[in-house]
């Protein structure tokens, strides 16, 4: 694996050369992932009136006030909400496709495949604003499909009323991350061995008694690692949340980084003050709770490892 | 757990020994009809947005919110026009790609070089490289966006699309350099033995023997950059808050919600403008998108 070559070169110069391939990759990380992450903390401590204006000192203030900002815990709650509801409903839609386009003999596999990851790869901000059409009351295709349907008598406000607004990005959020969780699933199906389900067949297992006694054991220790790794992702939906409503109506769809942005630079939502100081503080709150997740990242992967390892040896 | 699968996740290989079995052999079709029953209509409602928004860019205004139909007689190209001129999309389109394009190379270069000496070499250090690897994936960030624009502003550039160009392809990339630094640590000493003993350097090696080998892993980060630069949101929309000449296609599409907002068929023109480039980039590279997410779950 590692190929020091003995053959002429010293050992001084390759030690030059790795340090030189390093640099740029250090450089770029120092300054746009390293610097950054230190100084989100330190501004957390200050309080900051816009980029031109001086910086004061603090100390715990930010974290003081926002302990008591009701307007935080209730973004910080819509987020979490999403975890809790969004991200069951795509993972269980996202395995059940999965099962089923993961079946050799299905010839259409790919081109399903196809479709489903196509929101993926599209821009957020973009398709949040096409979805503003798209569920607008006034003659927007859904509403007019669903009066068509006699499923709803009058046009539904989507995005506009308190009371559906949050559902309905949810709803999207689903739609458009749906494939991400469908590739995750499929690549863990992958790592089921063919044997053990044909050998399962000839058993005379069903269907679900396959999936129940071979499949899921060997997806239990994937299934976290994804679960992780989708819980992550439905708790980045700024660009989504942003385009879409803006956090509105009346705050209903402010999660927390809607939150974080408007505190921090759209001025008009924190009283006329781009409060930068605080913004931070609350960033970092936030990044602590994903931090938490994080965490529970490395635990699964860790015993996703030990399981593996255990099955390789009975193997 | 290092090694990488560089076979497409769910490719369909039909079996032929199940094939030649009768039996086996309807029961598999009765199978695909019932799937393809359920699943096809699905998939035209999955995509029903984009259809529509392609139907809404080629309708006249009117049209736009006139009826379900998503055919029309008359194409309206001018649309198109209108957008691309008058709205500035030419100029967000533009400043799109050179970002990501920038991002691509900047990114592509700084990801290889790193992972060429973390999966061929030991050196000193090399452990503390890995620790900033792992910082980088779990210390909570906070809210980085901040520091990044005050960095922008103390290096001047802030008022270039250099500034944005090189924050979309900074940050350590920890998967990228994990895929390139598996993928070269799995290719044999034997290739570089013979090239040292023709007298090829440290970076000969590199660049004329290792970097042409990694082809796949260097389309799945081009892929991945891409689709991280070109569909960002946060950042150049804070970087260009007061600077309209620098906006990309995401922030430009959003700001027209203020200015431009009853010229519908020119904002699904627009829209389509956004979108189209990515989208016919996986549907052309598909693997490469799969890989690079399912990478995420591999490693």
């Amino acid at each position: 694996m590692s190929a020091v070559s003995a053959v002429g070169a010293s050992r001084r110069r390759v030690q030059l050369w790795c340090l030189a391939f390093l640099l740029p990759g250090l450089v770029l990380g120092g300054l746009f992932t390293f610097y950054p992450m230190v100084m989100s903390w330190y501004y957390s401590l200050v309080q900051w009136n816009g980029f031109g204006s001086a910086r004061t000192f603090v100390g715990l203030d930010n974290y003081r006030k926002l302990v008591h900002d009701s307007y935080f815990w209730a973004a910080f709650g819509r987020s979490f909400l999403f975890v809790v509801v969004a991200v069951p409903i795509r993972l269980g839609l996202a395995l059940l496709v999965a099962i089923v386009l993961n079946n050799q003999a299905l010839k259409l596999s790919k081109f399903y495949r196809t479709f489903f990851f196509l929101p993926v790869v599209t821009a957020s901000a973009i398709v949040g604003i096409v979805m503003t059409f798209v569920l607008s009351p006034f003659h927007g295709p859904v509403n007019q499909a669903l009066q068509h349907l006699s499923a709803i008598g009058s046009p539904v406000d989507f995005l506009g009323n308190s009371h559906t607004a949050l559902w309905s990005i949810m709803g999207v959020e689903i739609w458009k991350d749906f494939g991400i969780s469908m590739i995750y699933w499929l690549a863990a199906l992958q790592t089921v061995p063919k044997e053990y389900q044909e050998a399962a067949a000839v058993d005379g297992a069903n269907a679900w008694q396959t999936f129940r006694r071979v499949t899921a054991p060997i997806l239990l220790p994937f299934a976290a690692i994804i679960v992780v790794l989708t819980a992550n992702n439905t708790l980045h939906l700024f660009a989504l949340v942003q385009s879409m409503t803006q956090g509105g109506p009346y705050y209903a769809t402010q999660v927390i980084e809607v939150f974080i942005y408007q505190t921090g630079f759209a001025s008009e939502n924190s009283g006329g003050v781009p409060q930068l100081g605080y913004a931070s503080a609350a960033g970092c709150l936030f990044g602590l709770a994903v931090m938490v997740i994080a965490l529970l990242q490395l635990w699964a992967v860790k015993r996703a490892n030990n399981v593996r390892g255990q099955l390789a040896g009975a193997r | 757990m290092t090694a990488i699968e560089t076979q497409a996740v769910g490719t369909t290989r039909t079996d032929r020994a199940v094939r030649r079995r009768s039996p086996a052999r309807r029961k598999n079709r009765i199978r695909e009809i019932v799937v393809a029953v359920i699943l096809v209509p699905v998939c035209l409602v999955w995509i029903f947005p984009f259809l529509w928004l392609l139907s809404a860019s080629v309708k006249s205004n009117a049209q736009v919110f006139g009826g379900l139909n998503l055919f029309t007689h008359v194409v309206q190209l001018g649309n198109y026009v209108r957008a691309w001129n008058q709205a500035h999309v030419g100029r967000y389109f533009l400043n799109t790609a050179l970002v990501t394009g920038g991002s691509i190379v900047i990114t592509l270069i700084s990801v290889a070089l790193m992972g060429y000496v973390l999966g061929r070499y030991r050196f000193r250090g090399k452990r503390i490289v890995a620790g900033l690897l792992g910082a980088a994936i779990f210390l909570p960030e906070g809210y980085t966006i901040i520091p990044i624009i005050d960095l922008l502003n103390k290096l001047h550039l802030q008022s270039s699309l250099w500034g944005l160009t090189l924050a979309e392809s900074g940050g350590i990339q920890v998967m990228m350099i994990l895929l390139f630094a598996g993928y070269f640590s799995q290719l044999p000493r034997e290739l570089e033995e013979a090239a040292i003993v023709d007298g090829a350097g440290f970076f000969r090696v590199f660049w004329q023997i290792f970097l042409p080998l990694t082809k796949p892993v260097i389309a799945t980060c081009i892929i991945l950059q891409f689709m991280h630069a070109w569909n960002d949101f946060l950042l150049p929309l804070v970087v260009t808050l007061n600077k309209p000449d620098l906006r990309t296609l995401s922030v430009g599409i959003y700001s027209f919600q203020g200015q431009y907002f009853t010229d519908y068929s020119g904002m699904a023109a627009a829209s389509v403008i956004g979108l189209a480039p990515i989208v016919i980039l996986f549907l052309v590279l598909q693997r490469y998108f799969v890989e690079g997410i399912a990478g995420a779950v591999k490693q």
